[in-house]
């Protein structure tokens, strides 16, 4: 096999500038540069430290809910109620209030602006409010652990009629609280949402194509896209059900007898929420993963020393899973006694999904294949997604098909299915991005060897949990129970699975502390990282100071001539060429080596 | 959910034709220098980024409105829906927002051709037909009380407030924008420095135009 060299898109041109450089808002007081900041990486901070703030109250629901399920009837502070309003809590906060808002608010934020190079975002003004917009939103839901009742036990999913029948925990102002953080929610969101997808349009440098975007950013982009179209969904949605409740209307409510009394409700249809939720409720899974996928692809770009494997088709699966994500919807309902030939159709399109997410795998591992693997704390929690996310995404076949389906539905399968790929796969993710760009956010390294054990004992020990699970849901083990009870096709030792897996989660739990301290310790004794720890290619690090200040890039934008994948390129001096750097005339592979 | 498909594939054949057109002639790693010339993602962009925003918003909203009125056809089916007679009202309602777009335009048209009276004449116009209109949808509210249907009465009732209501919001929601505007013609403003604003306020009232005719015909016709 001979090798040609790779060509990439070098050019020695660079547009004009074609518009004035915008004025930035200059702030003088100390709350108008780090409280009311309109600077975008100030709001990336203030949403990531919210939404894991909040992130870390769901992931304590979930161990009390393992504590309860490993142990039953030994923690008496646990009853049925408080199990139920566990679980939809952890549920919807980590869907929606944490991994959405650190996806997009977080990362979006603080790479949008540098990574297409930009000074800041185009309204900044409207992106600061979509901050506190969505810290109300948080708020609210906090609020709602307080109120008479307590917080809604209705599942994440809110399904009708049962969300707002008493009986339910938290029918009354727990589920209220809810509907409106959610509405709450999904305005501020919506503000970011315009402001990341009108900078990527109109705020990249010059020389800065649509091509030549990082993956992590046509990753965002899209989910942001996606939310932006999803979301509105959930807001009629919540809009509707909170009429129901609060005036008695019928959108969603049929005749229906609660305890003994005929309600005055009649004729709504439960399944028209259903419809409504998961319109949402599908894209959103993909408003988490898209991100995770444009993140994945730099990370292990990056460390494997190489060009991304097949970019343009890459940058088409992304899209073209994006457009699928809003004709699946119904595989979440095979069990609500729809039409058969809606199973058909819904398993249909659910199956074609996964070819562009496979194409997608594909090429990570091509990429890796031969690379100049750098096995550093950010690759090896990109290698781990993908370990996870095929896992995830394999089982999801098998739920996609409607005659499996109707066996495992609602049993501890999905759980294992939907955590695998929704929740393990996306906070590696989340993870190795924090372990590749805290440099540039702080000017220090993390420590590598306490990121090694975190990551480690985190990947293990998800397995460990998530494994076992799937298992019990083949046993017929039910979702959302507070306790088995006398289940005859259950057998005994499924509950010493139980047990294990509860060992297994508070042990990965509190792995985390660790991940926590090396943030903090680093902080203050990191070793200082430089501008470019690991010789990367994209923008955000060719920034004149580290950790970027106002402006981004001091005096002069920086001006892009190449693609972002430029590594080991044959015959450059270095193994990595910065999308500025101008070519110069006869280095390796750059103009027209092989036209 | 067939009517939001339908509108949700109008929006993304846009989206795909516009990346297609965007991409498909670049090859990033064929012959570097085709991206030189007259790459349209390189090429200029005149557009304001706030014209590009307002049309990002207003496919929100198109995603909105195209849910709810999902919704509505979906609940018709249900055995309790009992159609609800229209306000008259609603035809000089509508007549209202008509002529309010046609101020505005008036106003964008004298914007363009840097008359400040037509501008502002043609703002308080507008303005002044859209707060007709609401008025006139708030008798539609206060006639179908009268006639006894009340929110809950009935589901086509509780989808008439509530379509009616989702849309006046958002008028509201244009009518802040052309008030700071109008306060900025009152304060002097030159017609050069207001014209982008006028521009995007005609055409958010052209598109809830549009959206206000669907939703009468829909409940007109069902
Ligand atoms: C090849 C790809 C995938 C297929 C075929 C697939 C299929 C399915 C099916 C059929 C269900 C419904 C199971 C049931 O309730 O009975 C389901 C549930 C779920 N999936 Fe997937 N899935 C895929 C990928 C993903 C991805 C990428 C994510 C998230 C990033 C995800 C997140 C979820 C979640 C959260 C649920 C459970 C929702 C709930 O009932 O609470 N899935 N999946
Ligand atoms: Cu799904």
């Amino acid at each position: 096999m001979t090798y040609v060299p790779v060509g990439h898109d070098a050019t020695d041109y660079a547009p004009p500038a074609e518009t004035q450089e915008p004025e930035l808002y200059h702030p003088k007081t100390f709350i108008g540069k780090y409280i009311w900041s309109q600077d975008a990486k100030v709001i990336a901070i203030q949403y990531s430290i919210t939404a894991i703030g909040i992130g870390v109250v769901a992931l304590v629901l979930s161990w009390l809910m393992r504590l309860q399920l490993g142990f039953p009837n030994t923690f008496s502070f646990i009853d049925p109620s408080a199990y139920l309003q566990m679980v939809s809590m952890h549920g919807m906060i980590m869907v929606i209030y944490l991994l959405t808002a650190l996806f997009l608010g977080g990362f979006g934020n603080y790479l949008i602006p540098l990574m297409v190079g930009a000074r800041d975002m185009v309204f900044p003004y409207v992106n600061m409010l979509s901050y506190w917009i969505y810290l109300f939103a948080v708020l609210l839901l906090l609020a709602s652990f307080f109120v008479p009742g307590g917080p809604t036990g209705a599942g994440w999913t809110l399904y009708p009629p049962q969300a707002i029948l008493t009986g339910t925990p938290g029918a009354g102002w727990g589920i209220i609280l809810m509907l409106v953080s959610l509405a709450f929610f999904i305005v501020g969101f919506t503000m970011g949402g315009l402001n990341y997808v009108v900078t990527v349009l109109q705020a990249r440098t010059r020389g800065m194509t649509l091509l030549r975007l990082p993956l992590t950013i046509w990753g965002i982009f899209v989910a942001t896209i996606l939310a932006l179209l999803a979301f509105p969904a959930l807001f009629v949605s919540a809009i509707m059900m909170t009429l129901d409740l609060t005036l008695g209307t019928s959108f969603f409510m049929p005749g229906i007898i609660s305890q003994g009394k005929q309600l005055d409700y009649g004729g709504g249809s439960p399944v028209l929420f259903q419809h409504l939720f998961w319109f949402f409720g599908h894209p959103e899974v993909y408003i988490v993963a898209l991100p995770a996928f444009g993140i994945v692809s730099d990370l292990i770009s990056v460390n494997a020393r190489k060009n991304i494997f097949g970019y343009r088709m890459m940058v088409w699966a992304i899209l073209a899973i994006g457009g699928l994500s809003f004709i699946v919807w119904a595989h979440h309902m095979y069990v609500s006694g729809m039409n058969p030939y809606f199973g058909f159709f819904f398993a249909t399109t659910t199956l074609i999904i996964a070819i562009p997410t496979a194409l997608k795998v594909y090429n990570w591992v091509l990429t890796l294949w031969r690379g100049n693997i750098r096995l550093n704390v950010p690759m090896l929690f990109a290698i781990g997604f993908i370990f996870t996310f095929i896992h995830g995404g394999l089982t999801g076949i098998f739920l996609g098909n409607v005659a499996v389906d109707l066996a495992l539905s609602d049993t501890m399968f999905v759980v294992a299915h939907f955590h695998m790929v929704m929740a393990i796969a996306p906070v590696l993710v989340v993870m190795g991005a924090i372990y590749h760009w805290y440099p540039k956010m702080t000017g220090r390294m993390l420590d590598d060897t306490l990121g090694k054990i975190h990551f480690w004992i985190t990947f293990l020990g998800s397995y460990a949990i998530y494994l076992p699970m799937h298992y019990l849901g083949f046993l017929g083990v039910p979702r959302r129970y507070y306790a088995m009870g006398d289940t005859y096709f259950v057998p005994e030792s499924a509950q010493s699975l139980n047990a294990a897996i509860t060992i297994a989660a508070l042990v990965v739990g509190v792995a985390q502390i660790i991940f926590f301290y090396n943030l903090v310790r680093s902080y203050f004794k990191g070793e200082p990282s430089g501008g470019n720890p690991w010789e990367a290619t994209t923008l955000e690090w060719q920034t004149p100071e580290t950790p970027p200040t106002h402006g981004n890039f001091g005096k002069d934008l920086p001006v892009v001539y190449r693609w972002a994948y430029d590594y080991s390129v044959p015959g450059a001096e270095k193994d990595f060429i910065p999308q500025n750097e101008p070519p110069s005339p006869g280095a390796g592979g750059a103009a027209g080596s092989h036209a | 959910m067939t009517t939001t498909l339908v509108a949700l594939a109008v929006v993304m054949a846009v989206v795909i034709g516009w990346l297609l057109r965007q991409t498909l002639g670049t090859r990033p790693w064929a012959d570097p220098r085709t991206m030189a010339a007259g790459d349209p993602s390189v090429a200029g962009l005149p557009m304001p980024s706030i014209k590009i925003g307002l049309a990002v918003f207003m496919t929100v909203a198109t995603s909105l409105f195209a849910l709810s009125i999902s919704a509505y056809l979906m609940r018709r089916e249900g055995a309790d829906w009992r159609p609800v007679a229209q306000p008259l009202v609603l035809w000089f309602n509508t007549a209202m927002l008509g002529l309010g777009s046609v101020c505005f335009e008036w106003a964008n048209r004298s914007a363009r051709a840097g008359r400040a009276g037509g501008v502002t004449r043609g703002l308080l116009a507008g303005g002044a037909c859209t707060l007709l209109f609401l008025a006139g949808q708030y008798g539609a509210w206060r006639s179908l009380e009268a006639a006894g249907y009340y929110v809950t009465s009935n589901p086509a009732a509780s989808f008439f407030y509530f379509l009616t209501a989702l849309h006046a919001l958002h008028l509201l929601g244009g009518l802040w924008v052309w008030g700071t505007t109008l306060v900025r013609v009152r304060r002097g403003a030159a017609v050069r420095d207001i014209r982008l604003s006028v521009e995007l306020c005609t055409a958010y009232w052209h598109f809830l135009l549009v959206v206000w005719l669907v939703l009468f015909g829909l409940l007109l016709f069902t």
